[in-house]
């Protein structure tokens, strides 16, 4: 029996509800942030890049936080980069193959927008890491910051275990080595060394995030708070 | 900074089987990158499925003042337009 048909009866069952909730915040937050960029990249063309990958990520946050939803993603909505594009893009490989029909959907056509991304976001890291001192150093320093919350990427809790038992969603333990592989190419290029590891940030999936996830919340809610019945 | 950027033309082929056009410019440092740039800036709408970029200064351009001598001899050589034919309505980009 197709794994929708279990579903179905049940649609916001437990381990596959937070399973979606998670790869939709994923994409729904990385979007937020590319588009908070909108107006400050050095150049137009590199502006309409950020921008089209955050219109690409929220696209895929709203299918995937609609199915979540049973087709209203707005309430839940509004509720890095290469690090982040490996991984999606690695992880929608898989999922493509999905026993679940719907994850399989969003991921063959999300496969090929975050396959785009990874490329630019690694080129960049190239052009940057191997550029001048100055974005040598910067990107130095924001990938010593972002390496530690690469280790969640591939944490494995209960709700993913039991997912993953299903056959329905792939063990992210399975690509990590083939990830870290990956990014060691690129900062070999970039001629960035792999930082080392640290204390990872842990517990964003069960809701501990720092700080900044309030004032984000903050942007993101403004508009359907001030306009309840805003539509475009 | 983009100014310090090259700039690219950028030619679109909107379909297999026509030509690329030339559809803008974009700044980027180098070529990989200045056909993202195309990509990102003139392809969002499903504009085509082939992109060339070439450097701006590898075009060598006509020069405007010399436009008499190399186009006004063709004004009134009118029987070199296939006018006197009647072109099939299935013949489309001719």
């Amino acid at each position: 029996m197709p794994v929708a048909d279990e579903l179905a009866d049940d649609p916001l069952e437990d381990a596959y509800y937070d399973y979606l909730l998670r790869i939709g915040d994923d994409a729904l937050i990385l979007g937020q942030r590319l588009s908070e960029w909108c107006g400050h990249a050095p150049s137009v063309e590199v502006d309409l890049s950020l921008a089209n990958m955050a219109l690409d990520l929220i696209g895929q946050a709203t299918h995937i936080l609609n199915q979540a939803n049973n087709g209203d993603g707005d309430e839940l909505a509004f509720k890095r980069d290469v690090l982040d594009s490996t991984w999606q893009h690695l992880l929608f490989q898989q999922l493509a193959e999905s026993r679940d029909p719907f994850l399989s959907a969003i991921a063959s056509k999300a496969v090929k927008e975050v396959a785009y991304h990874r490329e630019l976001a690694s080129e960049w890291t190239v052009r940057l890491g191997d550029g001048t001192d100055e974005s040598a150093a910067r990107m130095r320093d924001a990938l010593d910051w972002c390496w530690r919350f690469v280790p969640e990427l591939f944490e494995v809790d209960e709700a993913l275990e039991e997912m993953i038992a299903r056959q329905t969603v792939p063990d992210p333990r399975s690509f990590e080595r083939e990830y870290r592989a990956a990014i060691g190419d690129v900062l070999a290029e970039a001629k960035l060394e792999m930082p080392a590891d640290q204390r990872p940030i842990l517990g964003g999936r069960r809701g501990h995030h720092s700080e900044h996830l309030g004032h984000l919340l903050a942007v993101m809610q403004y508009l359907p708070r001030t306009y309840p019945d805003a539509v475009w | 900074m983009s100014s310090d950027w090259p700039l690219w033309e950028v030619f679109i082929r909107a379909k297999g089987g026509l030509a690329h056009r030339h559809v803008g410019s974009v700044h980027a440092p180098d070529q990989e990158l200045a056909l993202r740039h195309a990509r990102d800036t003139y392809t969002r709408r499903l504009e085509g499925v082939s992109l060339w970029v070439v450097k701006s200064t590898d075009i060598v351009a006509s020069d405007p003042d010399e436009a008499g001598p190399l186009f006004e001899p063709a004004e009134d050589k009118i029987y070199r337009h296939p006018t006197f034919y009647d072109i099939p309505d299935e013949v489309k980009h001719i």
